[in-house]
């Protein structure tokens, strides 16, 4: 019952360090073979008027098999925040757990909520914390987005794995499938688009990513996955239901069977 | 050279029980009562940062009367502990019955040991997903544990209002009227300890007691359980929302 620490990271750390994702220690594996794993693939986060919309595929790589077609990537941290994660899953998920948790509990003990910088501060740290991992092959890249309460205004925050932190303006994208997304997210992206477009563009770019990256993928018609897309404004997090993302699909691949880039098939060819 | 005096065990619990009693007893009261779609807190307290009244997990809630330092301290230690069960099991394994104990096992350590006892009184509240399932402990300074039903009053004046409220108070209330039936509660207590210190003191015998008299919201802090919420249920009532609601 000691007083001070508002950070549930730091009361663990002191409490049961084994909890932590950085507690444990690896021993003596190789660094040189790194395990197979499950990966996650492709997230992309940009601005739009009033707010951030950020999006993943629903896609889990382990070597050249798919380990899920329904992972979810995209999660809330709190009421005005959102995260994105690529990398090995499972340390992946452990690190927003633990940073959900961190959020909640400094609201909690301090009655306040963090200043977005602070978040992504304190997101920045945990990763530091996982650099062993991250040097043993178990590397996690998050994308941290949300909305700032203090100037009104959506961000975007990119991360190295040596918990480097850097602000993005317009739009940024993360993982296997980020070159072919953030190509599509330069020339779709418009400043001061609106919500609904937002959510468009960040179809499109993912769905770019999965046309060139076989690790990230397209949405799913047949099983009815799609990707998970979120909005963060002054209302806080909002997740876009699938309903509302269906017809956005069904559009998008009706553009694109029209005008599909350049590449047919010889029956496609008229 | 002196002999140090024997005090008999009794003696030593009784002196501590009646020290923490008065500690109690100089505070604001606070109400926990159910109604409908969850469970209303509501404290007099005039200060907005000096909570009474605090959320501990998704669909508990905290309230206590006493020493501040006190039951802050149990508080932050009642947040670390949920997210730490939580965390490490999962949402769903942190419950009311538990926290409750862990304060149980804390203040009876700390009555029995320390020279100095706690000066609080605490009420752990869950909400559950029907009103059956709502649970309600109150915890005092020397680690007794009652499970309550209905309504809890606590601090200085909570015998008064626990009568009020025993004649007043109704299962199923909508909100509004569970809210409207606390503040009257708090208020008679109130009115009543006002009574008694004139009488006391006698600087004025002509004051009439008013059960009345009602508490302005500025003077309130108010927090739900609120079951329809989604995920965290804990909601504090705004002042400009609690004001409307008094008024109408």
């Amino acid at each position: 019952m000691t007083p001070g620490v508002s950070s549930f990271t730091d009361f663990l750390r002191m409490h049961d360090p084994s909890l932590l994702p950085s507690g444990r220690s690896m021993g003596s594996m190789p660094s040189t073979s790194p395990i197979d794993v499950p990966h996650g693939t492709t997230i992309v986060a940009m601005k739009y008027a009033g707010g951030i919309v950020m999006a993943g595929d629903r896609r889990a790589t382990m070597g050249n098999v798919i380990a899920s077609r329904d992972i979810e990537k995209v999660f809330a941290t709190d009421e005005f925040s959102c995260v994105g994660i690529a990398g090995t899953a499972g340390v992946a998920l452990e690190i927003v757990r633990l940073f959900q948790v961190e959020l909640e509990h400094y609201e909690k003990i301090e009655g306040v909520l963090l200043s977005l910088d602070g978040k992504a501060n304190r997101l920045a740290s945990m990763l530091r914390s996982n650099l062993t991992m991250a040097m043993q092959g178990l590397a996690v890249v998050p994308l941290f987005g949300g909305f700032d309460l203090a100037t009104q205004v959506g961000r975007i925050f990119s991360y190295d794995v040596t918990g480097g932190r850097y602000e993005e303006y317009d739009h940024h994208s993360i993982g296997s499938g980020s070159m072919f997304a953030r190509g599509a997210l330069k020339k779709m992206w418009q400043p001061d688009m609106d919500q609904a477009s937002a959510v468009s563009v960040a179809i499109g770019a993912l769905y770019d990513a999965a046309d060139d990256d076989s690790a990230t993928g397209g949405p799913d018609l047949t099983r009815g996955i799609y990707p998970v897309v979120a909005a963060v404004d002054d209302n806080g997090y909002r997740r876009i239901d699938d309903t509302e993302l269906e017809p956005v699909i069904r559009t998008l691949i009706t553009d694109r069977t029209t005008d599909s880039g350049g590449y047919r098939g010889v029956g496609g060819h008229s | 050279m002196s002999m140090p005096f024997y005090v008999s065990p009794e003696q030593i619990i009784k002196d501590k029980a009646d020290y923490a009693r008065k500690g109690i007893a100089r505070g604001r009261s606070v109400v926990v009562v159910q109604y409908k779609n969850g469970i209303a807190f509501v404290a007099e307290n005039p200060s907005r940062a000096l909570h009474k009244i605090s959320e501990i997990y998704d669909c508990i809630a905290f309230a206590a009367v006493g020493k501040y330092n006190e039951f802050e301290s149990l508080r932050v230690a009642g947040v670390r502990l949920a997210d730490t069960r939580g965390y490490s099991y999962d949402r769903q394994d942190v419950t009311g019955r538990g926290l409750a104990n862990a304060y149980a096992q804390t203040l009876g350590t700390i009555f029995t040991e320390n020279p100095k006892p706690f000066e609080v009184e605490l009420v752990v509240a869950e909400v559950g997903s029907v009103a059956a399932q709502d649970q309600m402990y109150r915890l005092t300074f020397d680690g007794s544990v009652a499970d309550e039903h209905g309504f809890v009053a606590m601090g200085g004046s909570a015998d008064r209002i626990t009568e009020f409220l025993k004649q007043a108070y109704a299962p199923d209330l909508e909100f509004p009227a569970a809210l409207k039936l606390a503040v009257e509660a708090i208020a008679a207590g109130k009115a009543e300890t006002q009574a008694s210190e004139a009488d006391e003191s006698k600087t004025n015998p002509s004051a009439e007691p008013n059960p009345s008299a009602s508490i302005a919201p500025e003077m309130l802090e108010v927090a739900v359980l609120d079951r329809n919420r989604n995920r965290r249920l804990f909601q504090r009532i705004t002042a400009e929302r609690l004001s409307e609601i008094l008024r109408a």
